[in-house]
């Protein structure tokens, strides 16, 4: 298993159009991967489940991939939250 | 099939294409036990899978004609439905209790539903809406029925409903829908006003419109005649293309007039004005030669949401009007909700008499902050045109004074924050409670203006419900007790040096305007479409000759009198 940790930078936090990324980009790869916020898991490819969080700017989010492909997958979603501005 | 169904001609003109029927279809949803879960899962994943391409095509569809930020609600519907928190739990339930889909979908989505909208956040609330229309959307395919997707319309059509709501309106693409047929309501019900101020054709209340007309039918919708054809004999359609073409004839004529003033034929002004709901219609105003807006119609500002429009939001809307007006009058009323205008989100107690109960300025002197926040959205627009100011259902002079100490206090601290408002704004009332109209007089002191709202007037003066079909002939408008209380309130602003107009449907209608004239009318205040007409019509008329003719109208006893004595006139 493969985890990262990241500080939240977007003013709106993770809302609407960057949850709606995260969702679409996690769905591409058949690792199980998840999302950790404020002690709450869920799996990051549910929409409900990653806006359910409620995600601000600042918070400390953890996110992690388990399965034949859980590299990539850590590494296409570091740098989506990279270079839409969301977290660091 | 084919055949005529009458109805009520609620905007002119005649429309002329294939029906599409906007019905909600009946997703009622039936426990049953399925013991064969695996073809119940499967049955679940083929409703998902066929979902899943009419929200692509959709999608594609709306990005195509309306634009991203319309096609984005799909996207986000899209991955509601492909969300395996959604559709895991689903599975689940179909195998673990064996019931069909229909009901574990139900069951899940409402947990979910239930669980958004106890968020205290707005976004999260509304994406309990985005959860219900893809559940809709998928019960729908389970259960084999179609869904009806207004915004995407792409063709020429005429829209069939039971009866059309603000929100259904404001999906139809005015591109193609040319007109549309309801079975219920009247010529001043919301669809028969919403028809006029898009501009299309409309005939209303036939009672069986949904019940004939199938989807694909030929429809003429004739809102001169109050007539729906269904698929027409090729003798009628072609009777109705010269009708059409005729009609679109003397439009071109009117069409004339865009830019003239409005002046009678013995050399007297009168101010021609339309009645708005939204910023959109302003469009409509310019292209039919409004001098001004005679009534805004602010509750859309509140429909069709779950919760109150902000000072900003309001602003907006009322800054677009009064800078597109371009200095010209613009005639605001306040929130008039209650009545047949519901807002759900404010939870108001259901009414034996909603028109006679807690609406208009009755509601907003009790909640205050509503009312506040608007009148703040008001003032602060209020440097950007020609700003007037009017409250609705006023009954008492109390109610007037207590409404202006308000909006006074709201400007003392605009003021105070160094917001700029508008040095001189006049402040006038709705007259449509007998009561203000038989103590015009005394009002007239104190307002700056009057705008007479013959719909009410007319129902609370001949006691007899506007909604209700059976006292339907109690609405009379050219009843000489209207005509008389019309004359008491002109007669009233003139003699304080105040002016006086009507935003009611009388204020448009041929047979009304050569009285109102007569009665010394100052503005008339329209849907746009009906403006171009009435220019033309007062270009005709002598202001002198119709003094003597309303002179006589008030002592008719029936309004069958009244009528006769107006058609006399035009006879000659």
């Amino acid at each position: 298993m493969s985890k990262k940790t990241f500080t939240v930078t977007a003013d709106t936090g993770i809302h609407a159009r960057p949850a709606t990324l995260l969702v679409q980009t996690a769905s591409k790869f058949s690792s199980d991967i998840n999302l950790e916020f404020n002690g709450k898991t869920v799996n990051m490819k549910s929409i409900m489940g990653v806006m359910s969080l409620g995600i601000g700017k600042g918070a400390e989010i953890a996110i992690s991939a388990d399965g034949s492909d859980e590299t990539a997958a850590l590494e296409a979603i570091t740098s989506l939250l990279k270079t839409e501005g969301l977290a660091g | 099939m084919t055949g005529i169904l009458k109805g009520i001609g609620a905007s002119d003109g005649i429309a002329f294409a294939k029906a599409y029927r906007l019905m909600e279809p009946d997703l009622t949803v039936e426990k049953r036990t399925e013991l064969d879960t695996a073809a119940e899962v499967e049955r679940f994943r083929a409703a998902m899978k066929k979902s899943e391409s009419e929200l692509e095509v959709i999608k594609e569809k709306a990005r195509r004609d309306l634009g991203d930020d319309k096609a984005a609600i799909f996207e986000a519907h899209l991955l509601v439905l492909n969300d395996p928190e959604l559709t895991g739990p689903i599975e689940d339930k179909i195998k673990s209790d064996s019931v069909n889909a229909e009901y574990a979908l139900q069951e899940t989505a409402n947990m979910f539903i239930g669980m958004f909208e106890a968020m205290d956040n707005e976004y999260m609330k509304e994406r309990a809406a985005d959860i219900k229309d893809v559940t809709k959307r998928v019960l729908a395919a389970l259960l084999g029925v179609d869904l009806p997707a207004p915004a995407l319309i792409a063709e020429e059509v005429v829209v069939v409903a039971e009866d059309l709501t603000p929100s259904m309106t404001a999906q139809l693409n005015r591109e193609f829908v040319k007109g549309f047929t309801t079975d219920i309501g009247g010529r001043t019900s919301h669809s028969a006003i919403m028809a006029r101020s898009l501009e299309i054709p409309a005939v209303v209340g036939t009672k069986n419109a949904t019940a004939d007309i199938q989807n694909g039918d030929l429809i003429i919708i004739d809102g001169l005649e109050g007539e729906v054809h269904i698929n027409p004999t090729e003798e009628v359609a072609a009777e109705y293309k010269k009708r059409s073409e005729a009609f679109a004839k003397q439009k071109a004529e009117w069409a004339k007039l865009v830019n003239e003033q409005t002046v009678t034929a013995d050399g007297h002004h009168v101010e021609l004005a339309a009645n708005i709901g939204t910023p959109d219609d302003l469009a409509g105003v310019k292209s039919n030669g409004g001098e001004g807006v005679g009534l805004y119609r602010t509750e859309f500002l509140y429909m069709g949401r779950d919760n109150l429009p902000t000072e900003e939001e309001q602003f907006e809307s009322y800054k677009a009007v009064l800078e597109g007006m371009e200095g010209k009058p613009v005639v605001v009323r306040t929130l008039d909700i209650g009545g047949d205008k519901e807002l759900p989100y404010l939870n108001l107690p259901h009414e034996m008499n909603p028109f006679l109960g807690f609406r208009a300025i009755r509601l907003c002197l009790e909640e205050q902050d509503i009312f506040r926040t608007q009148l703040r959205a008001l003032l602060r627009a209020s440097v950007y045109g020609n700003l007037k100011v009017m409250f609705p259902m006023i009954a008492t002079v109390n109610e007037f004074r207590e409404a202006k100490a308000i909006l006074l206090e709201e400007r003392a601290k605009l003021e105070s924050e160094g917001t700029a408002v508008a040095e001189k704004i006049e402040l006038g009332i709705m007259v449509e409670i007998p009561s203000t109209a038989v103590i015009a007089d005394l009002f007239a002191k104190e307002v700056d203006f009057f705008s007479i709202g013959t719909n009410d007037l007319i129902q609370y003066t001949m006691a007899a419900d506007r909604m209700n079909e059976r006292v339907s002939y109690l609405y009379q408008p050219y009843n000489p007790s209207i005509l008389r209380l019309v004359k008491m309130v002109i007669e009233a602003a003139h003699k304080e040096g105040k002016w006086a107009g009507m935003c009611g449907e009388m204020a448009g209608d041929e047979t009304a305007i050569p009285l109102l004239l007569g009665l010394g009318l100052d503005e008339f205040s329209m849907s746009a479409t009906s403006i171009l007409k009435a220019r033309a019509q007062l270009k005709n008329l002598s202001k002198e000759d119709m003094e003597a003719l309303a002179a006589k109208a008030v002592t008719m006893s029936t309004a069958e009198e009244v009528v006769e004595l107006v058609q006399s006139i035009g006879q000659k």
